[in-house]
């Protein structure tokens, strides 16, 4: 049955306010039952408030083999954290 | 009301909610056979939560009966909700009949919720307004539940009947099986009778809305209607059981009968 079924990312929001969270994937045959599928499996423990579901192929993903050419540049760019300001003493929780 | 009376409302009482209780519990029961056996690992998860469910709503009413029972025997041996549970015979459940068959394929199975789970959504939206505050709280609380396995299996329904040919086969074959045990969820026992219908409620008002519902779900699933004119089956609610129980309850009491008081 799976093989027929097509794989549905599930994206979870735990609290009101709060952004929605990639919470794994499952099958199911439509957006209905992706939503009830992903409510029995990711939220029975009241892990959430809402839920999206999307399916697997519409998600563009970058190229492992071109992890080097995205993601290493930043690596020695240390400059681009905003950590060089000195903060007056009352500015708490930055 | 002299006290002879008022014995046998609290019978009736007792039977009413084990008769909701048994319900629950043995639906409960037969829908966890799935558990680990699901079509796919979603499906299992599914079933297995309604299972519970429905076993969480048995526990409230056996909990309810056990506290009536108790409230005019302060000398005999008080009853727990296990008691009710796993040392009552065959004759003493009072589950619908619907709720014991075999579970067969997954078309029978989400056939059977969906005819009960319908049953029980517009039984306790009226349950709600009993005079009876336990009884009422019980519903308000379950029917959330039950909204949701109404959903569940009327989609169900509909993805099998509305399917291909090999599902929609299975699923009108499904719908046939099960429909003579529909009749007796919507006419009364005696102990329902013989409550006062501010406490239980009357049966014969949800029956419209329970036809309508199954029909538009069949409509939608190009599943044709039953014949009306079927004959139905009854007894269960007065403990007249088909043979599948006696197995169901051998399992399920074997441990609490082979050591009495076990718990874990």
């Amino acid at each position: 049955m799976n093989q027929t079924e097509p794989l549905w990312e599930v994206f979870i929001r735990s609290k009101q306010g709060l952004e929605h969270k990639h919470a794994g994937s499952l099958h199911a045959a439509d957006a209905e039952m992706a939503i009830e599928n992903a409510r029995d499996v990711y939220t029975r423990r009241m892990e959430g408030v809402s839920i999206w579901v999307v399916e697997s192929k519409y998600i563009h993903a970058t190229n492992p083999d071109e992890s080097e050419s995205f993601f290493d540049p930043a690596n020695d760019k240390v400059y681009r954290h905003p950590t060089f300001y000195n903060l007056p003493d009352e500015l708490k929780y930055m | 009301m002299n006290s002879k009376a008022s014995n046998n409302a609290k019978n009736d009482l007792v039977d009413y909610t084990l008769h909701l209780a048994d319900s629950s519990l043995i639906m409960g029961h037969r829908l966890s056979e799935w558990t680990g056996h699901g079509p796919m690992l979603e499906q299992d998860i599914a079933i297995s939560n309604i299972a519970l469910d429905l076993i969480g709503q048995a526990r409230n009413f056996y909990q309810y009966a056990a506290e009536i029972i108790n409230s005019n025997n302060e000398k005999e041996k008080r009853v727990t909700e296990d008691d009710l549970a796993y040392l009552r015979d065959t004759g003493g459940f009072k589950n619908l009949l619907i709720t014991e068959l075999p579970n067969d394929d997954w078309a029978k199975t989400v056939g059977k919720i969906f005819f009960f789970s319908t049953w029980q959504f517009y039984f306790y939206q009226k349950l709600i307004h009993s005079t009876d505050r336990q009884l009422s709280a019980i519903a308000e609380k379950a029917l959330k539940e039950v909204t949701y396995h109404v959903k569940w299996s009327s989609e169900w329904v509909i993805r099998l009947g509305d399917g291909t040919q090999e599902s929609k086969k299975r699923m009108k074959k499904a719908i046939t099986a099960l429909w003579p045990y529909t009749g007796e969820m919507l006419v009364p026992a005696a102990f329902e009778s013989n409550l006062e219908n501010r406490v239980c409620i009357d049966l014969s008002n949800i029956k419209d809305d329970w036809l309508k519902k199954i029909r538009t779900v069949l409509d939608e699933a190009t599943i044709d209607f039953p014949d009306e004119k079927t004959w139905m089956q009854s007894g269960g609610k007065n403990g007249i059981h088909g043979e599948h129980l006696g197995f169901i309850l051998a399992e399920m009491q074997f441990m609490q009968r082979a050591y009495p008081g076990l718990e874990w």
